[in-house]
């Protein structure tokens, strides 16, 4: 008991040299889903917010950045604990990260209350969006439902009449039918919730193929998605059902994984590698350089994140204890995303463009996506309106 | 027949325990890392929770691998009440411990009827039905869990401050171990200690085992759904983990480190293990490693653990 | 809907065969040694990654199976003799946090070799489409499971029931000292058995690798239905385990895929869609309890 005392004591004392909260460096905790099914997302975020980094020279609007990294495993007690500690002990600047939303929601309150900015770099949770929102809330990605809008709409456009959806059981995945649905008018066969994290489609595979729907809206991220797909196919589906998925679904953490099966799969995106932005060029060309694969709208994402704090610092030049100023400078976005243009919402969520993709072997023969068309153009979330943002 | 040495020095001892703790805020305040004050609410939370399966296993001899049912019970209860509108602590805590009792007495009344290694798998599978039904129920959360906006008011003190919880977290740990001590000493203690060694005996001498077990096994239930209780308030969030047959491991672990059947094991098995692991995950991502090794050596070769080592525990098996 | 139900029915059939792989080698370690080995799904997990591993390699599914089972036969020959045998004479309690120790070591050693994100594998080619069978296709994966499985059933039921090294297992199962005071060398039998169990457990994480994904702590989730299997079944008893797999994997796939419409038309939908899941998610653990509480030990008791 007491030598549990005394190692406890030391542990506290080993952190006293860090300082505490100086405007000589800038401290960034992040937090995301680095094991497990959902472990690519998060790897892919992390190493694009590292590519930007990298690029602005290891630093953060000129000062040096110090990025502590943590995995959340998919669990948000484990997400809480780690925050708290990122707040209360290591004292950062800013957070980003989380990759699915209900961690973003189970970590959130306690992020706001300590007045520390979390720059979401994929979770967009509905609630954040609308009545929850917080001025210390950005999110440089999308809103949940946006992605699922596109294809919604896609998919209504077509003149498809039976469609069965799909997604997880957790806040994103109710964004995700929500959102399809905005602009999807025709019958709705079935919609199907699973267990965020479950690996066996083969009862739901069953009970589709019972309702013969002409096509199947998932939402499914990471290793789910896969396997998904894998499964679909090998259930001799994907003969008569055609599959729409949103970017995230589609994506080259997915692709890479399953292969041939995706070819003509249509998805929807608010970025592309084949962008021919000056920004984007250097992204995809480094990240491809530095990690040996295509870089995924996920670290797209966290690419924009880390840009998205580097200017903010530079603006306020680094007096980041001014919480208003650095709110002001992370409103008016100096920065230019890979993605193109893009503007804040009052909500901290973007207003930007969606375009429709499709997966396809491009000229070196590497099954990728391409993208054919813009699906919104400056489109907002379905949120905004109910945001009193003080 | 396991007796309980109560020496002055092991008193005089504790008072000092006691002490340092009660100081530890200040200390911590004097340093600037009051994020160890909420880290030291976990421990003795979850030091609360190990002492209440160390009652169960340590002094009941039920080794019962569904103790996280009765924790978690403890958390959720408090997170349901929170979102009607029940905030009051004095309300809330007495309940979630009641809600866990009841539980406890259920499964306890059932899987009490079978015995060695079914009385393992069956404690088990009831811990697995409450961890799957809070699971797929929408309307607790789900996968998320049920959020506690806000920490339970406890007359006119202001829990949310982590130095009053902490104080709160102590007195009532402290309160809970002097009462155990008491209870181990008490004709109920010596008996349930006695059915450990050798229950047909005690069958034979005509003491009504079955429900002395049984409230043994609800004591500890009981226990188990007032540290929930207060996870719940800590973390600001009943999670379904809390359920999950990990957790009953965890605990487990704790007892077996600290010592087995000595009052004091869960304690000294819940501090020693959530301070390794909050040293050791700052050198290295694969502490576990450590900890599995530690956990066998301890089965190995000193199977009293670490307050047997010290000859705080039993006097012998 | 007969079509319908026969296809969940195989889906069901599928999992609970794959299950069994798991359970025997659990059953006979349990009956013979009185032994709770939490670490078998670990071994389940080693399996898997080694049959990822090599298939990647070599380019042979079948070399990757192989080549696991082999691997997690040696590996579980090395545990047995260095540690479990230290066990056998401790109390459950002991057995149960010493493998719980090596279950935590274990995933921290696959973390370290092979990283915390899960890999995904792909079914061999031939494989990866649907078969038709009857008036609907099915997966020709899973079929190709069904039949592995089968076939172990059977030939496990002909090697305990038929031979003599199943009569000295069956009789080290119903009376260990008896056993032991006829002559047979229980010890090295046991190590034999254990070793034979880890590498159907491999046999299983290696079929499964493609269907579902081999990641860390995919040996809990399965453990635990395993540990469920065989306390229905009996425990120590082979056919008391594959009854005990098909109940689970039917009644559990059948009560998920059945159970939510079977209530929509008794109550409303509302209530029908958040109590269908939670029912179908507990019903072998009811169904455990239940069979525990009318019958203690078990379907098939190996003791007499």
């Amino acid at each position: 008991m007491r030598l549990a005392k005394l190692v406890l004591a030391l542990a506290a004392a080993s952190c006293l040299g860090s300082s505490v909260n100086a405007a000589d460096k800038v401290k960034v905790g992040f937090l995301s889903t680095l094991s497990g099914p959902g472990a690519g997302l998060g790897v892919d975020i992390r190493d694009g917010f590292n590519l930007a980094i990298k690029h602005q020279g290891g630093k953060l609007g000129g000062l040096p950045a110090e990025v502590i990294i943590a995995d959340d495993q998919q669990k948000p007690e484990v997400a809480q604990q780690i925050t708290e500690k990122f707040l209360k002990k290591d004292k950062v600047d800013f957070m980003t990260g989380i990759v699915f939303s209900n961690i973003m929601l189970a970590a959130g309150q306690p992020i706001f209350d300590s007045k520390t900015f979390f720059i979401s770099a994929n979770a967009g949770p509905s609630q954040y969006a609308g009545d929850q929102c917080n001025p210390y809330f950005f999110n440089v990605a999308w809103q949940n439902d946006n992605l699922h809008e596109a294809v919604g709409k896609y998919v209504n456009d077509k003149g498809f009449k039976n469609v069965v959806l799909v997604a997880p059981n957790y806040p994103g995945g109710k964004d995700a039918m929500v959102g399809f649905k905005r602009f999807y008018k025709g019958k709705v066969g079935e919609e199907v919730y699973t267990k965020l994290g479950q690996l066996d489609y083969a009862a739901e595979l069953t009970q589709i193929r019972s309702l013969k729907p002409d096509a199947v809206f998932f939402f499914l991220p990471g290793g789910m998605g896969i396997n998904f797909v894998k499964q679909f196919v090998a259930a001799g589906l994907s003969a008569d059902t055609q599959l729409f998925a949103p970017g995230f679904s589609a994506d080259e953490d997915v692709i890479k994984a399953v292969g041939a099966p995706m070819l003509g799969m249509f998805n929807s995106s608010h970025w592309a590698h084949d962008m021919q932005n000056a920004e984007n060029k250097r992204f995809v060309a480094d990240f491809q350089k530095e990690f040996g694969r295509l870089p995924s709208l996920y670290a797209s994402q966290g690419y924009d994140a880390a840009l998205l704090i580097d200017a903010a610092v530079r603006d306020v030049k680094g007096k980041l204890d001014d919480k208003e100023a650095v709110r002001k400078a992370l409103e008016a976005k100096r920065f230019k995303s890979v993605r193109g243009d893009f503007k804040f919402n009052t909500n901290h969520y973007p207003v930007q463009d969606y375009y429709l993709r499709v997966i396809g072997r491009d000229d070196q023969g590497r099954i990728t996506n391409k993208t054919i068309g813009t699906v919104f153009s400056n489109h907002a979330d379905a949120y905004v309106a109910q945001c009193k943002m003080k | 027949m396991g007796l309980y040495a109560t020496t002055t020095r092991r008193r005089i001892a504790a008072v000092f325990v006691l002490l340092g703790l009660i100081a530890l805020p200040w200390g911590m305040r004097l340093i600037g890392q009051e994020f160890y004050v909420s880290f030291a609410s976990r421990v003795l939370i979850m030091a609360l929770a190990a002492t209440s399966l160390n009652l169960v296993i340590g002094f009941g001899g039920m080794v019962s691998f569904g103790h996280a049912a009765f924790f978690g019970a403890g958390a959720y209860c408090v997170a349901v009440l929170a979102e009607s509108g029940v905030t009051s602590a004095w309300l809330a805590w007495p309940a979630a411990t009641g809600v866990a009792a009841v539980l406890a007495v259920l499964v306890g009344a059932i899987s009490l009827r079978t015995r060695g290694v079914y009385f393992i798998m069956i404690t088990l599978a009831f811990a697995q039905m409450v961890f799957y039904l809070v699971v797929s129920l929408k309307t607790w959360g789900g996968d998320d869990g049920l959020p506690l906006l806000q920490r339970s008011a406890f007359g006119s003190l202001d829990l949310k401050d982590d130095s009053t919880f902490y104080f709160v977290v102590l007195a009532i740990l402290a309160f809970v171990l002097f009462m155990l001590d008491r209870i181990a000493h008490s004709r109920f203690g010596r008996v349930i200690q006695s059915i450990r060694e050798n229950e047909v005996r005690m069958e034979a001498l005509g003491y009504p085992v079955f429900s002395f077990k049984l409230v043994c096994f609800s004591l500890g239930g009981a226990l188990a759904g007032l540290a929930g209780a207060l996870m719940a308030n800590q973390a600001g969030l009943a999670s379904p983990n809390l359920l999950h047959w990990m957790q009953s491991g965890i605990l487990m672990v704790m007892i077996v480190i600290g010592g087995v059947g000595s009052v004091f094991g869960g304690v000294v098995g819940a501090v020693l293990l959530l301070v390794c692991e909050e040293a050791f995950v700052e050198i290295t991502p694969h502490w576990q490693i450590g900890l599995g090794l530690l956990l066998l050596a301890v089965v190995l070769w000193a199977p009293l653990g670490i307050a047997g080592l010290f000859g705080w525990g039993r006097n012998r098996e | 809907m007969t079509q319908l139900i026969l296809e969940q029915a195989l889906n069901g059939l599928q999992f609970g065969l794959m299950l069994f792989l798991l359970a025997a080698g659990l059953t006979l370690v349990f009956g013979i040694m009185d032994m709770i080995n939490l670490a078998h799904g670990s071994l389940y997990m080693v399996g898997a990654y080694l049959a990822a591993e090599v298939t990647q390699a070599s380019g042979s599914f079948i070399t990757g199976v192989g080549v696991a089972m082999l691997g997690t036969a040696v590996l579980a020959v090395v545990l047995e003799v260095v540690l479990l045998r230290r066990l056998y004479a401790r109390n459950h309690l002991a057995q149960v946090l010493a493998t719980f120790a090596l279950i935590l070591i274990a995933n921290e050693c696959v973390r370290i070799v092979w990283g915390a994100q899960t890999l995904m594998l792909n079914a061999p080619d031939a494989l990866s489409g649907p078969v038709r069978i009857g008036g609907f296709l099915y997966p020709s994966y899973r079929l190709l499971i069904i039949g592995v499985g089968a076939l172990i059933a059977g030939l496990l039921y002909v090697l305990v029931a038929r031979t003599r090294i199943g009569m000295w297992v069956r009789a080290g199962a119903s009376n260990r000292e008896m056993t032991e005071a006829l002559g047979i060398n229980v010890r090295l039998l046991f190590t034999a058995v254990f070793a034979f169990g880890a590498a159907l457990c491999a046999l299983a994480g290696a079929m499964l690798g493609p269907l579902l994904a081999v990641q860390v702590g995919m040996g809990e989730s399965i453990l635990i239905l395993a540990f469920v299997v065989i306390v229905i079944g009996g425990i120590g008893s082979i056919r008391g385990a594959l009854v005990g797999s098909l109940l689970v994997g039917l009644v559990d796939t059948l009560g998920r895929a059945m159970l939510p419409a079977m209530l929509r038309a008794l109550f409303s939908p509302e209530v029908a869609s958040s109590l269908g899941p939670a029912l179908a998610s507990v019903l072998i653990y009811v169904l455990m309890a239940a069979i525990l509480f009318w019958r203690p030990e078990g379907l098939f008791p190996a003791r007499a």
